[in-house]
């Protein structure tokens, strides 16, 4: 019997450890739902990830500015079905919208149908989903905008004559090769007087990268720019030119982030690179939402919103809406930025 | 341990009562009980104080999130009772969806055919631990975390670099659909009748018996009658078998299969067992209590996200959780090893025969 009381204390104590934790966390306001806004909740790829921090963060300044409820949850690493529980428990809370980097094409579907289902508009951003999972998918750039602005910024940075060269990334990567081939469309259309004499492969790896641009310089003496479409590439031509003779004479620009620029950016190694801003991506997508929720608009190709700052955006085939042209880094901005 | 047995056929002449509680105590107060009376208390609370928790989602998410990990913590059950463990149940489960996978999509097999080949495959997988671990005599701790990167790698190699997406919508929806009007999805008519089945094999058959007393001592339980080595097998063949079985189903359920499929739920699994009240030095434990372990998990993460806590605080609530039940059963052994000496003078005045194993007894007493 004793050993009973003390069986029941002990079982009693393992209640009571489970409620406490329950009633510790009650206690805190539950957050969304009890605001009279609308309820936006962003689902990155995973937490922690400085690119989505700064695209949640352009998610939150839009959702204060029309007056909703903010949330942001989201898994700790980016496994192709991770954000499944989330998505399944923002349909439980009923959210307005939901704001999705979709880890997988196919692996969320049937959680946001459910979703759907029960009333929440679902926007898809950076990432998208099969087009039948979701509402609206907030596309941050085109191949033909990626492609122009890059042509535009070696133009003007070495005065639309001269040699130029590409550095890639691998030489069967699909959206670089696009890209290449609407770069070289464009530079015979509009840049009679710049050649491209070289399109040169780093595998998306710093070094090899690094070596080749090596490479163009001592095969190519009168460069006078380098493209490269790939992050990888234009941080490690930039780390081999900011240490060459050849620094401030070649320009480079190409597709890059801030944090990987930022010092060849201040000490002169590049001029201007491109990216979209994930920041405004964000900021349209919780716009688009809003628009969702509000009924104004259904996601049929066409249809227009506002969104704020940005502008009016019309949705286009397969319910995207494109944000427009990259945003264009230089060394007036680019303290604005950390991703 | 076999003495009981021989003792309840046909002793007349016994000095003292078979039991030192009556059965409703004896029903009624063990750790089985408590977790189940903690899952009650957690769920009622949640129904009253998290928003949300009474919509029609909430069960719905919670089942057929939760369908895979209380699969795989049936047969962990029983092998956690012989004392033993098997930490590969997740990569079998990804072996399983990947064989799914290809089969399904790269060679048009038809769904249930795939499932059948898969659920073989899991049983081999489950059987060649079992074969190191029983035949060869291998640590099982060794062997299937050898075995959980073994199979991880089969399943990353069946993949390698394709997409596995798209099957069959019939196929596809099936898991997922509601019974009915009710808030279960399909999935949980095939979990309930392998509880049912789990629950027969291990409190109502002499091979249940066997694995609690292999749990207790492999030689006593070899002298006692019992084929240790082959119960060890048959354990781990039916993990890998069930492990393939949600496999078949989780890759069903995300219409894709990846490379990570599953990745992580044996601690999931492991958890939800040891939370149920099962020892983790064998010998102890019931499925009733597993099932309520698992579903206290599982209600405790859907109340916490819909109370929208991240997930660093579920996962400190749990592991809390888990090592204070830890630490609650073994204060409560080295208390009743005190009590004896205090017990005899008061109540045990007929307790002429040798003490109990103080770690074994309870359970085996329910099962009888």
């Amino acid at each position: 019997m004793r050993i009973n009381t003390k069986r029941f204390a002990a079982g009693a104590a393992l209640a009571l450890v489970a409620s406490v934790g329950l009633a510790a966390c009650g206690s805190d306001d539950g957050g969304s739902g009890d605001g009279d806004g609308t309820t936006v909740t962003f689902l990155p790829k995973n937490l922690g990830n400085p690119y989505f921090e700064t695209s949640d963060a352009g998610g939150e300044k839009a959702v204060k500015e029309f007056g909703g409820v903010y949330d942001e949850v989201g898994p700790d690493t980016a496994g192709p079905d991770a954000q499944v529980s989330y998505i399944d428990t923002a349909a439980a809370q009923g959210v307005n919208v939901l704001v999705v980097s979709a880890n997988d094409p196919d692996a969320l579907c049937d959680s946001l149908n459910a979703a759907r289902e029960a009333g929440t508009k679902v926007v898809t951003f950076d990432s998208d989903t099969n087009p039948e999972c979701r509402d609206l998918f907030i596309n941050q750039a085109t191949a033909e905008g990626i492609a122009k602005v890059q042509v535009d910024m070696i133009a003007e940075q070495i005065g639309d004559s001269g040699e130029i060269a590409i550095l890639s990334a691998a030489a069967n990567a699909t959206n670089q090769n696009a890209w290449i081939e609407l770069m070289e469309a464009e530079l015979e259309a509009s840049h009679p007087d710049i050649e491209l004499v070289a399109t040169v492969y780093g595998d998306d790896d710093d070094q090899t990268s690094f070596d080749k641009t090596a490479a163009l310089l001592a095969d190519h003496p009168n460069l006078k720019g380098i493209i490269s479409p790939t992050t990888v590439g234009i941080s490690a031509a930039a780390r081999y030119l900011s240490t060459s003779d050849a620094k401030g004479k070649v320009a480079l620009t190409g597709l890059g982030t801030p944090n990987q620029m930022r010092d060849y950016v201040k000490d002169g190694t590049v001029t201007e690179f491109a990216l979209w801003n994930p920041e405004d991506l964000g900021f349209l997508s919780a716009y688009a939402g809003k628009a969702l929720a509000d009924g104004d608009i259904t996601g049929e190709e066409g249809d227009t919103f506002s969104a704020g700052d940005l502008g009016e955006f019309t949705v286009g085939a397969d319910g995207t809406v494109l944000l427009g042209d990259p945003f264009r880094y230089n060394a007036d901005n680019i303290d604005d930025f950390n991703f | 341990m076999s003495t009981q047995t021989d003792g309840s056929a046909g002793a007349p002449a016994r000095t003292y009562s078979s039991y030192s509680r009556n059965v409703a105590l004896r029903v009624l107060m063990t750790r089985e009980m408590a977790i189940v009376v903690a899952l009650v208390v957690v769920y009622l609370y949640a129904l009253g104080n998290i928003q949300f928790f009474d919509g029609p989602l909430t069960l719905f998410n919670l089942s057929k999130e939760y369908a895979p990990i209380l699969m795989m913590a049936l047969p962990m059950t029983l092998i956690i009772i012989t004392g033993e463990i098997d930490l590969s149940v997740a990569s079998t489960l990804g072996v399983s969806a990947a064989v799914t996978g290809v089969l399904v999509i790269e060679h048009d097999l038809s769904v249930p055919t795939a499932a059948v080949l898969a659920v073989v495959v899991g049983a081999v997988l489950g059987a060649l631990n079992g074969f190191f671990v029983a035949y060869v005599g291998l640590p099982s701790l060794a062997v299937t975390i050898g075995t959980l990167a073994l199979y991880r790698g089969l399943a990353e190699g069946l993949i390698q670099d394709k997409r596995i997406a798209g099957f069959p919508d019939t196929w596809q929806d099936w898991p997922t659909e509601r019974i009915g009007e009710t808030q279960y999805p399909n999935i949980v008519i095939p979990v309930v009748v392998l509880v049912v089945v789990f629950a027969v094999l291990l409190h109502f058959t002499t091979f249940g018996r066997g694995v609690f007393e292999i749990g207790l001592s492999d030689e006593a339980a070899h002298f006692s009658g019992v084929n240790v080595a082959r119960t060890k097998l048959v354990l781990f063949t039916l993990s890998g078998a069930v492990a393939a079985l949600a496999g078949v189903y989780v890759a069903l359920k995300a219409n894709s299969v990846a490379t990570d499929t599953g990745a992580g739920f044996e601690l999931k699994v492991i958890a939800g067992v040891l939370l149920g009240g099962v020892s983790i030095f064998g010998g102890r434990g019931a499925l009733h209590g597993v099932v309520a372990g698992v579903l206290l998990i599982a209600v405790l993460n859907s109340a916490l996200q819909l109370d929208g806590q991240g997930s660093e605080v579920i996962q400190i609530i749990i592991g809390l959780l888990l090592v204070g039940s830890v630490i609650a059963s073994s204060n409560l052994s080295r208390v009743r090893a005190l009590l004896p000496r205090r017990a005899v003078k008061t109540a045990a005045r007929s307790t002429t025969t040798p003490p109990t194993p103080t770690p074994g007894d309870d359970t085996r007493k329910v099962v009888q």
